[in-house]
């Protein structure tokens, strides 16, 4: 199944939409909190992400959802074409959204592109 | 700063390099001339933490300083846990610890700078060696970034400052005078941020509001190169 992470500044963002997402796809989704600099600042810290994604990666690649600024800067680093992608995407929506299609058993290219059409679909 | 004598930190710039550049460039910048560069960067980023802080307030979220300085000091400690033996290894180490341990946007983009020119660069480090990793550090923050000069960044500092190191090893400029112009460059070039609009960044969500105020990264990167300046002459 491919894994997911979730990015915020605020652990307690990041915390909620990873449970909010996992109500919505189910207890089997891989999906990984990365909020805050792990040391109780806002921020982001490129060690819990890449700590994350040895913990969801079961070998059907990650996907990493930032909020935005530092977020995104971070994710960037880790990129690793086929394995590890960058979602560019609302973070609700966008977690919620690859949620549902990696535990469908959808691959890599798959889930990513659900979670980039969360961008364009209107609510009303 | 933590751990620091004082009469180290306020008897000018540069005190504690051997020799500085004075016995010439023959064998290339080298080891400490690096760790100097980040040592006095360091200083000078704690000296105006509160002054970035504060132009960071107007527009962004008021913790370039904090976050900056916070950087530097680590970077203080990995050297000092694990000297680097070579200018690539202090490059690639203080841009590691930039990146993991400041939390915000400036780790990362002062970090993959740092990182990407010692990954670039060949020894021994002559002048034109420094202004081609140099250059290649820079490309790295506007790939991770995404963003141009104008666009109201540090890239408004440091990409006139490229341009003033890879003029002066064409016009066969000396390594301390180029390191100058490469400070004033910066310098200029963060002042000229002042009327810009920020198009990237949490500043740029401000529009027009963002219009009268210095880049707090712009800001930096010239601390950043007066430092290098200083610890050549």
């Amino acid at each position: 199944m491919v894994g997911l992470i979730l990015i915020s500044h605020s652990a307690g963002l990041a915390a909620e939409v990873a449970a909010l997402a996992t109500c919505i796809a189910g207890e089997r989704v891989r999906i990984a909190a990365c909020g805050g600099t792990g040391d109780g600042r806002t921020g982001t810290s490129v060690d819990l992400i890449d700590q994350a994604v040895t913990q969801v990666d079961e070998g059907d690649g990650v996907v990493l959802i930032p909020d935005l600024g530092s977020s995104v800067l971070t994710a960037r680093l880790l990129v690793e074409p086929g394995r590890v992608v960058l979602a560019d995407v609302p973070f609700v929506e966008g977690a919620i959204a690859a949620a549902v299609a990696a535990a469908g058993g959808a691959p890599l290219a798959t889930v990513l592109s659900a979670a980039e059409e969360a961008r364009t679909q209107r609510k009303l | 700063m933590d751990g620091g004598t004082d009469s180290e930190m306020h008897g000018g710039t540069g005190g504690g390099l051997d020799g500085g550049l004075d016995g010439g460039l023959d064998g290339g910048l080298d080891t400490a001339f690096f760790l100097a560069w980040f040592e006095d960067a360091g200083r000078r980023v704690r000296l105006q933490r509160d002054r970035l802080t504060a132009l960071d307030a107007a527009i962004g979220d008021a913790d370039h300083g904090t976050n900056l300085d916070r950087g530097f000091t680590e970077v203080r400690q990995a050297f000092a846990e694990w000297p680097p033996g070579t200018p690539v290894q202090a490059l690639v180490s203080a841009g590691t610890t930039l990146i993991r341990r400041v939390g915000g946007a400036s780790g990362p983009l002062y970090g993959s700078a740092f990182r990407q020119m010692g990954r670039s660069m060949d020894t021994p480090v002559t002048q034109a060696v420094f202004a081609a990793a140099f250059e290649s550090g820079v490309r790295a923050v506007e790939r991770l970034g995404k963003a141009a000069p104008g666009d109201k960044t540090m890239l408004d500092a440091l990409v006139p400052a490229s341009r003033a190191l890879t003029r002066a090893v064409q016009e066969e400029i000396a390594t301390r005078e180029a390191f100058e112009r490469a400070a004033r460059a910066a310098e200029e070039g963060a002042r000229a941020t002042i009327p810009m609009r920020a198009r990237r960044g949490r500043a740029s969500y401000l529009g027009e509001r963002s219009v009268g105020h210095e880049d707090p990264g712009a800001a930096s990167a010239a601390i950043i190169m007066a430092a290098l300046a200083a610890v050549a002459s």
